[in-house]
């Protein structure tokens, strides 16, 4: 049995729990919230089992020794891993806060990005390292940036789910900020889906952005097909927009209360912050001292992350010297969020830059 | 702020640098245009960027911006006069804001703890009320016990009903914060240190070659006091792909004339001296070099003979104890051998390098044949002779990035003590408790009061714990 078989029950453990996690929420009876967490922490488990494991396969292929040889390389490794952190986090939250319906929320971010990588063309082979990667300091930056990434779409999915609980007026500006948010997020999705299903292309990601992302809508030769996207896209935000209250009443039903979740927001971020800055900024400066002899040069990676840092100190200034709580912090949390998804994904699928190995 | 009447010219800059409007406008404008300078290519060829902007915003207006950013120093922004002035008036504000409020958390870390009337406990929002069985004197030492044991150092009063405890612990945990924003400041002193008194540079230093300068741009050279010397480079694949798994130069540092170090260096391991560190970062063929360097050859023939030979192309050499000689005829720095047998050159670099060589006994061809570096299996020569192909040295330099950064060290200073200040700030937390005990009909009524910083749950849980133990050991009225 090799990585991939446990990779695989992992896969399938996480998107049936979504499916119980549901399920819960509708029935909210107890065996049906137990069969959930056992389903996930199973999941857990397998993945945990396959992550080590392919880090024994790395480990005897390369012939570097376990230190250098962390599955954290590429694209696929960092989702996968991503994936664990989040779960890991979640199954925290479960136990500490002893609420399950926040499940249905983490599962289906786990299945989607499970399923992004069988559907896209991300290559899950093993892959020899560049020399610039082989140093210890690989272990500490890299897991400390995915911890510190998990943390903040945590605090992403909590603060999401302040601002549609807390929000009732339409003409709201918080309101219209999640729905918006929302709704981008919907349509992005979709659009990608499509293009996944249409092109049904095995190639790297970089590549499927550059020849095939929007390809099927928004960037279609024929403009019909353009004006209907962005028509569709439109109808889908005032959808949103126009049916956000009732997923304020599912959210409702979750009995957490709002506070518990603008707690869980800021918890999440005083953890992942600084987790984020030694090990995303500080060990990353002194990696790129060493292997490149500077250890600040303003790369997309590097500028990206300082935003992002200075997006959430904001958050944790307004939060202490401003007292904001509730929906102002809630907004600041989800547009970090935005931010770190740019700084992990966007960066290396988008624009050039030293750092281009999460792209392969 | 307070507001204060009749402010002076002074004042009013202060307030406008310590306030959170000019905070958030700073910020704003570092992140909008380190945005646009992620997106637009730094210091690169103006048709890279032109570039961009065309496929952002059209073919009609990508030139006009192009020059517009250009004129405003987007194409080299990070290092820009306007945006070294935001970084200043971002530690401005750092310090400002800190100084600002530096005075009022001072007063909260000194001010001593003092014992609490019981209607003050009361309106903490952390306020626990029990009666235990027993006088005050009784249950005093139960109750220090238990405060002792939940970590705190405790003062104590005796008063009119009863007695008092307080403790505060981590109150210095409140200075965190100002250790973090003191860390920025470290930092960009550390940074301000290496653009003044240090300097990054290149140097593309062939085998064999010696250099006393590293070069930046276009400016002269940037002399380095001392010579150093490349020894050799090499490339290592992995397996037979051409995927480089590590490059390696030998250097050699010489000081007046003498050799004083000697080191190899390769990717995440530089070499240091005088404080210059040489980082290795490419390598290439210098030009119009590759028909002039060296062939090394390890030669042994089949009875063991063995030795080694330096030659170039166009020499003979003979495999010793035999009368068999080798003419090096061609060479080629990529082979690759296509599906009809053709040999041809595929790379531009010394990926694959390969000589073709003649060979004759006495003076008659035997045999001709190609023998390549990375194979070891083309060395082996019929009749049980071999050619080893150890290096071809003398064409190839090795790209090395030269640095001299006297503030590194102030940079890591300062991100320790950022370490050690978030930890503080966001790990550790200012505890207050009070704990009175008050007698009542014969028995002991203890109050506790607590305020809390940080994490207010995990210290209620504490709280209860030792309300639990003590109301076991003592027994609830």
């Amino acid at each position: 049995m090799d990585s991939s078989f446990f990779f695989g029950i992992s896969t399938m453990a996480y998107i049936l729990a979504m499916i119980i996690y549901m399920t819960y929420l509708a029935f909210k009876k107890i065996q049906i919230g137990i069969t959930a967490t056992t389903v996930t922490i199973i999941g857990f488990i397998s993945q945990t089992l396959a992550l080590i494991l392919r880090w024994k396969e790395f480990a005897d292929l390369s012939g570097m020794g376990f230190l250098r040889s962390a599955p954290l390389t590429n694209l696929y490794e960092s989702l996968i891993f991503f994936v664990w952190c989040l779960i890991l986090g979640y199954l925290i939250i479960e136990f500490k806060f002893k609420n399950r319906s926040f499940g249905a929320f983490i599962t289906p971010i786990a299945g989607l990005v499970l399923a992004f990588i069988d559907l896209s063309g991300v290559s899950k082979e093993i892959q020899p390292l560049v020399p610039a990667l082989k140093s210890n300091w690989l272990l500490a930056h890299v897991t400390m940036s995915f911890i510190a990434y998990a943390a903040f779409s945590l605090s992403f999915s909590t603060g999401l789910m302040y601002l549609i609980r807390t929000t009732d007026r339409r003409n709201e500006l918080s309101y219209i900020f999640w729905t918006i948010t929302l709704g981008i997020f919907v349509v992005v999705i979709i659009a990608m889906g499509i293009d996944l299903l249409t092109f049904k292309v095995k190639v790297r990601p970089e590549v499927f952005v550059k020849s095939y992302l929007f390809k099927t809508s928004f960037l279609n030769p024929s403009s019909a097909v353009k004006i209907l996207s962005w028509i569709l896209s439109m109808v889908t935000l005032l959808i949103i927009w126009r049916y956000g209250s009732i997923l304020k009443t599912v959210i409702e039903k979750f009995n957490i209360t709002s506070e518990l979740l603008d707690e869980i927001t800021y918890k999440s971020i005083a953890i992942g912050f600084p987790i984020f800055t030694l090990g995303g900024l500080i060990f990353g400066a002194i990696w790129a001292d060493q292997a490149w002899g500077v250890y600040w040069s303003w790369d997309p990676k590097e500028t990206w992350s300082l935003i992002t840092w200075f997006i959430y100190a904001f958050y944790l200034h307004s939060r202490m010297i401003r007292g904001w709580r509730g929906k102002k912090v809630a907004v600041v949390a989800v547009i970090g969020f935005m931010a770190v998804i740019f700084t992990y994904l966007g960066v290396n699928l988008l624009l050039s830059g030293l750092h281009a190995y999460g792209s392969q | 702020m307070e507001q204060r009447t009749g402010k002076t010219f002074f004042d009013k800059i202060w307030d406008f640098f310590a306030s959170i409007k000019f905070a958030i406008v700073i910020f704003a404008f570092i992140s909008i245009t380190s945005i646009i300078g992620t997106i637009l290519e730094q210091k690169a060829e103006p048709a890279t960027n032109i570039q961009i902007l065309t496929r952002l915003f059209g073919e009609s207006i990508a030139p006009s911006l192009y020059t517009v950013f250009n004129k405003l120093g987007f194409m080299d922004m990070y290092h820009s006069w306007w945006f070294v002035v935001l970084l200043i008036l971002f530690s401005a504000n750092i310090v400002i804001c800190s100084l600002d409020r530096l005075p009022r958390i001072l007063k909260l870390v000194k001010e001593p703890i003092v014992p609490m009337k019981e209607e003050q406990l009361k309106r903490f929002v952390m306020y626990r009320e029990i009666v235990l069985n027993g006088k005050p004197d009784k249950v005093k030492d139960a109750v220090s016990n238990a405060i002792k044991s939940a970590g705190f150092h405790y003062a104590e009063s005796k008063e009119e009903k009863g007695y008092q405890f307080f403790s505060q612990k981590g109150k210095y945990s409140r200075l965190g914060v100002y250790i973090t924003h003191f860390s920025i400041l470290i930092i960009l002193m550390g940074a301000l240190i290496g653009v003044f008194f240090g300097f990054k540079g290149y140097l593309n230093l062939p085998e064999g070659a010696v250099a006393n300068e590293a070069y930046s741009g276009m400016e002269k050279g940037i002399p380095l006091n001392f010579d150093i010397r490349c020894d050799n480079f090499d490339v290592d694949f992995y397996g037979r792909s051409d995927m480089p798994k590590e490059y390696k130069s030998w250097l050699t540092i010489l000081k007046n004339g003498k050799e004083v170090l000697k080191k190899s260096i390769a990717v995440n391991d530089p070499l240091t001296y005088e404080g210059i560190t040489f980082y290795q970062s490419s390598y290439g063929l210098v030009p119009n070099s590759l028909e002039r360097g060296i062939f090394l050859f390890k030669v042994i023939s089949s009875n063991g003979k063995t030795s080694n030979l330096n030659l170039r192309l166009g020499d003979t050499f003979e495999i010793p104890e035999t009368n068999i000689t080798g003419k090096i005829i061609d060479f080629s720095p990529a082979l690759k051998i296509d599906k009809n047998g053709q040999a041809f050159t595929y790379a531009n670099q010394m990926n694959n390098p390969a000589v073709y060589i003649d060979f004759s006994e006495s003076g008659n061809h035997t045999f001709s044949g190609w023998i390549l570096k990375r194979y070891p299996e083309t060395w082996q020569l019929p009749g049980g002779n071999k050619v080893e192909f150890i290096d071809y040295w003398g064409v190839e330099y090795t790209g090395l990035q030269v640095r001299k950064d006297p503030g590194v060290w102030v940079v890591y200073l300062g991100c320790i003590t950022m370490s050690i200040g978030l930890f503080i700030a966001f790990f550790m937390s200012n505890r207050k408790i009070w704990i009175k005990i008050v007698e009542e009909k014969n028995n002991s009524k203890v109050i506790v009061g607590a305020t809390t910083n940080k994490n207010r749950a995990a210290f209620e849980r504490k709280i209860d714990t030792m309300i639990s133990t003590l109301s076991k050991k003592e027994g609830v009225k």
